[in-house]
């Protein structure tokens, strides 16, 4: 007979961890986190800088302390772990096929299916960076596994490719062991890292930031020698004559995250195409039966306080359906527009009273603007902002109680100009 | 009279900040919009701190290097120096999360912790 788990949770990192806990707190008892990695912890094991878990814990965590806390709580409640197993597969009836070097390849029939899988980043090839492909390019995470990890150096003499906050954490980490960091390369004309990381990682050591730069080539053979920088135009288009050689034997590049969503698309749940991720309710269930997802998997977040309020939203979710079976009625659609680029959750099914936060980006800077909230055209909330930034996700609260009778859409968009 | 001009980081607008200083004090601040950017630019003018993050060499470990912490910022002049420091430290397994692996790193008098676990190799 096929093993059978009430709630499989796909991915032991800050979502996965977060979710099961809150499933077993409310009331699953037969939970099992698959991990692919050696260890529970994912991304954040890493991630060795402070600044994790002031909103969560009112103290700057590094990323293996935050993490050990998620983990504590899940060896206290004795929740089952599979780590070094790789999920292969997931079938819309919940089949997780999986294999490990411990157990072989097997298949598990899962009640319900919390998708935690995490992003991964963009990778050179997306960027069409022409040049040659020699050693010394990496992405920063990459890179910052390495250096964190393994206790390796990729190079000395380094370029960064993307204003990321992963790139930012690693032009300081980089300097702190030793190299030199040459520039911090942005194609667009402003940094999509956090504010803090741009003045403690970079103008803590003189790195310059390049704005409306981008790498145009990449020179050596066997290993990197330099690259070639220009100033873009507003269209990123290199402007010719901008051109400067830069030597190095590293290139690191921070240039965007895409959550990992192969097993969600086999099994067929709808994807946005703004996030990469699922479309959610407010229950962060997907449109197919019993499979919720939660954290970068769903929509790449900043903070991992945030992942973990959202992970725990999954887990209860995932707990109330194996216990209550699946709300079915009609949905109110919540949409982005006018620099809202999306909401998560993108659909509205009343299925609680409770308050629902709605979390989103915006396409571009604003200063002075104001989100604004309409239920099918009319005025709901109008929240003045001084600054919005498309580095640092956004969050409004709705009451269900607040939305008229019979509303159909609920618009969240930006208005420019303080009235 | 000097002059030093600061971003504030205490949120995402960034201001940009003017400070004027005489002998070392901060005579006034300008360019913030609230008392956040205030507070910083003097902490930041007089005596600027960091908590410094990096690994140190594990010595008969499960893994090569263990995370480590400054247990209280540094003053921000010192960082490399602790840096440096902690690229030249060894630490002989097991380490456990939260111990001490450098009681007062480059005369600082702060200690450096594990901010995780390493076993032993057997």
């Amino acid at each position: 007979m096929m093993r059978q788990v009430q709630l499989a949770v796909i991915g032991g990192g800050p979502a996965g961890l977060a979710a099961a806990i809150a499933a077993r707190e409310s009331g699953v008892e037969d939970i099992l986190i698959i991990e692919r990695d050696k260890e529970l912890g994912g991304i954040l094991n890493q991630c060795i800088h402070a600044g994790f878990g002031l909103h969560t814990f009112g103290e700057e965590l590094t990323g293996p302390e935050y993490a050990r806390r998620f983990i504590d709580r899940v060896e206290e409640l004795h929740i089952p772990c599979q780590t070094d197993t790789m999920v292969l597969d997931l079938s819309p009836d919940r089949v997780l096929t999986v294999t490990s070097r411990a157990r072989g390849l097997e298949q598990i029939q899962a009640g319900a299916v919390i998708l935690a899988m995490g992003c991964r980043e963009r990778p050179r090839g997306a960027l069409n960076i022409p040049g040659t492909r020699p050693a010394g390019i990496w992405s920063a995470g990459t890179a910052q596994r390495l250096v964190n990890m393994e206790g390796l150096m990729p190079g000395k003499e380094v370029v960064i490719l993307g204003s990321g906050d992963i790139g930012l954490i690693m032009a300081r980490r980089m300097t702190l062991e030793g190299a030199h960091v040459r520039a911090v390369a942005e194609v667009l004309p402003y940094s999509g890292g956090l504010k803090r990381n741009i003045v403690q990682c970079l103008e803590d050591f003189d790195i310059p930031l390049l704005l409306s730069h981008t790498v145009v080539d990449i020179h050596g053979r066997e290993r990197l020698e330099g690259v070639t920088l220009a100033q873009v135009d507003d269209q990123r288009r290199p402007i010719p004559g901008t051109e400067q050689y830069i030597p190095c034997d590293t290139l690191l590049l921070s240039v965007g995250l895409l959550p990992e969503n192969e097993l969600s698309a086999a099994a067929g749940v709808t994807l946005s195409g703004v996030t990469g991720g699922a479309v959610v309710d407010e229950t962060l269930s997907t449109d197919h039966e019993g499979i919720f997802a939660c954290g970068n998997v769903l929509h790449v977040h900043d903070l991992v306080d945030f992942v973990s309020q959202e992970a725990a939203l999954a887990g209860r979710s995932a707990a109330r359906y194996l216990q209550q079976g699946r709300h079915t009625g009609s949905a109110i659609r919540l949409e982005g527009k006018n620099g809202v680029r999306y909401t998560v959750p993108a659909l509205l099914t009343g299925q609680s009273e409770e308050p629902v936060t709605v979390r989103f980006r915006v396409a571009q800077p604003y200063r002075s603007a104001a989100i604004c909230v309409y239920a099918d055209g009319t005025l709901l909330r109008r929240i003045p902002k001084r600054i919005l930034a498309p580095g640092e996700m956004e969050q409004v609260t709705l009451r269900p109680q607040e939305l008229p009778e019979g509303t159909q859409t609920v618009t969240f968009c930006i208005e420019e100009g303080t009235k | 009279m000097s002059q030093r001009t600061l971003t504030c980081i205490g949120c995402p607008m960034g201001c940009s900040l003017t400070v004027e200083l005489s002998e070392g004090a901060v005579v006034s601040v300008t360019g913030n919009t609230c008392a956040m950017g205030d507070r910083y630019a003097r902490k930041e003018c007089t005596a600027p701190e960091r908590t410094v993050t990096g690994t140190v060499a594990v010595r008969g470990g499960t893994a090569p290097v263990v995370s480590v912490r400054t247990a209280a910022p540094v003053p921000k002049d010192r960082v490399l120096e602790v840096a440096a420091a902690l690229s030249a430290a060894a630490v002989q397994a097991p380490v456990a999360a939260g111990s001490v692996v450098l009681p007062d790193v480059a005369g600082t008098g702060v200690a450096v912790v594990a901010t995780r676990s390493v076993c032993a190799r057997n």
